[in-house]
């Protein structure tokens, strides 16, 4: 599904929380449609370079454009552009406050100006997808780990957006719920949808990946097809990596 | 015109009066003289109208000012990683003088101020704003430190969930964090409404007229203390228990979200 047209492109990305150094110049580019699976051992920055790619973490240096505008310009309105940003996060983060049916609508209405009526039937539509359309009026709490992420993740895709960013969604959750989300990630992977995901599922990131980024210690220390880096991996620090996740 | 006096009153009460005890004689004719001699429920009426005025334009006023100090604390705090904007470094600094202010005197002191020093209200009218001001000035530090603690108490993933989706801050605090902060601060905020109630007693150095200084008022008339006070503190209790109820219902409707 990868195309030519670049949507993200990183430049010389450097990210300091004070005086530690955990991003130290990171170049890459996502083309539209393509889905990259970005691995690495834990404290490695690979979650701190996916939440810069919608400026969570404001970047120290180097710069960001999405959709060929630099988003890490302080001109540029990053609300506008992280409309079109969807991310998940580990802890779904839901609002607890809103029944699922709220959760979802709450976005397009209040920024997208879209109607009620028109963004519950879109809700109930992205719901139903994921066999949650029972639930629309029950409240976060009321369900279960793999139903709030994949509520989460129907949230984000309300918004319409260009890109959606995983971040691992599934490592707070229990085994047994790990499917369901996965399951749903590789239906949207397989509808063309650009993604980022980071995550620990090694055997899941070698099916739904286009290409696979291994950090380590703040830098890209190799990327590839999933076949060459699962297959014939060549730095050895992603030979070690492998050899205790596999 | 005869003397009101209480063996003028025994003499023309009704039988049954005269036939209870003496000690209860005199109850009976304190509570006559405090309420009902000169229609003096009147008093405590008025006074009651100054207290609640005072009350709800205080509360009103203390919020609005806690809502805005405890976004811009919370905004500056946290800027962790870089140094925030100078504007708001600024503004920052002075929300911290007043709170150091405010909560370093006592309210005694900040009406008699405000009353006699900055403002000086020379009608009625420019006295209960005087009153409202000075005590919405007041709760707003405390109230403040109430919202401040309420929008820390809640996980900072929420705050990226609603900017994430494209919400700007003001939005985020407004859909997502504060209808979220106020389910836990209502506890602490019900209390600094009560807590406002009991301190309107105060404004009458500034001269207002709320139900502690009619109270007196009646005293000074009848030179009897102790109904008049006991009936004070009986007003006041009966409003703080209401209250109470009010806002025990008011929490348990904001829990309907929580199974």
């Amino acid at each position: 599904m990868t195309t030519n047209e670049t949507l993200i492109k990183v430049e010389n990305l450097v990210k300091n929380f004070g005086n530690i150094e955990v991003l130290k110049g990171i170049n890459s580019e996502i083309k539209r449609g393509e889905v990259v699976v970005i691995i690495g051992a834990s404290g490695s920055g690979k979650s701190t370079f996916l939440r810069c790619l919608n400026l969570l973490e404001h970047p120290t240096d180097g710069s960001i454009f999405f959709n060929d505008i630099n988003i890490t310009d302080p001109k540029t309105n990053i609300n506008l552009h992280r409309q079109k940003m969807g991310m998940v996060f580990q802890q779904f983060n839901l609002f607890p406050h809103m029944t699922i049916l709220k959760n979802m609508t709450i976005a397009p209405i209040k920024l997208l100006k879209m109607s009620k009526e028109d963004a519950e039937a879109k809700a109930m539509e992205l719901l139903t997808k994921v066999g949650l359309a029972d639930r629309a009026s029950a409240y976060p709490s009321q369900l279960s780990g793999g139903q709030k992420q994949r509520v989460a993740i129907v949230r984000a895709l309300c918004m319409d957006p260009e890109v959606m960013l995983f971040d691992e969604p599934t490592s707070a959750l229990d085994p047994e719920m790990v499917g369901e989300v996965l399951g749903v990630i590789k239906d949207l992977a397989a509808s063309g949808m650009t993604m980022a995901i980071v995550t620990h599922e090694m055997g899941f990131a070698r099916e739904v990946a286009d290409r696979v980024i291994f950090i380590d210690e703040g830098v890209i220390a190799e990327e590839g097809t999933p076949e060459e880096i699962f297959g014939n991996p060549k730095c050895p620090r992603l030979q070690e990596f492998l050899s205790k996740v596999l | 015109m005869t003397v009101f006096s209480f063996t003028n009153w025994i003499a023309n009460a009704p039988q049954w009066v005269q036939s209870c005890p003496e000690w209860f004689q005199n109850l009976i004719f304190q509570l006559y003289q405090t309420f009902i001699y000169q229609d003096r429920w009147k008093f405590f009426i008025d006074g009651l109208k100054i207290t609640f005025i005072v009350t709800i334009g205080a509360l009103i006023l203390g919020v609005i000012i806690g809502l805005f100090i405890a976004i811009i604390r919370t905004a500056h705090d946290n800027y962790t990683n870089k140094k925030p904007p100078l504007i708001l470094t600024i503004i920052n600094s002075i929300c911290k003088l007043y709170l150091t202010i405010i909560r370093g005197t006592p309210m005694m002191v900040q009406l008699l101020v405000m009353g006699f020093v900055i403002m000086v209200p020379k009608t009625d009218f420019a006295t209960v704003i005087c009153g409202i001001i000075t005590l919405g000035i007041n709760s707003g530090a405390y109230v403040a430190e109430i919202v401040r603690s309420g929008l820390m108490s809640i996980n900072i993933g929420q705050t990226e969930a609603g900017r994430s989706l494209g919400f700007n801050y003001v939005q985020t605090m407004w859909h997502i964090i504060i209808p979220q902060a106020v389910k836990n601060i209502l506890p602490a905020l019900g209390n600094e409404m009560i807590t406002l109630l009991k301190d309107t007693s105060l404004v009458s150095v500034i001269a207002l007229r709320d139900v502690t200084k009619q109270t007196q008022n009646i005293i000074s008339k009848t030179y009897q203390a102790y109904v008049p006070y006991i009936s004070l503190a009986i007003i006041y209790l009966v409003i703080v228990i209401l209250l109470t109820r009010l806002l025990s219902i008011f929490e348990r409707r904001l829990r309907k979200s929580d199974h």
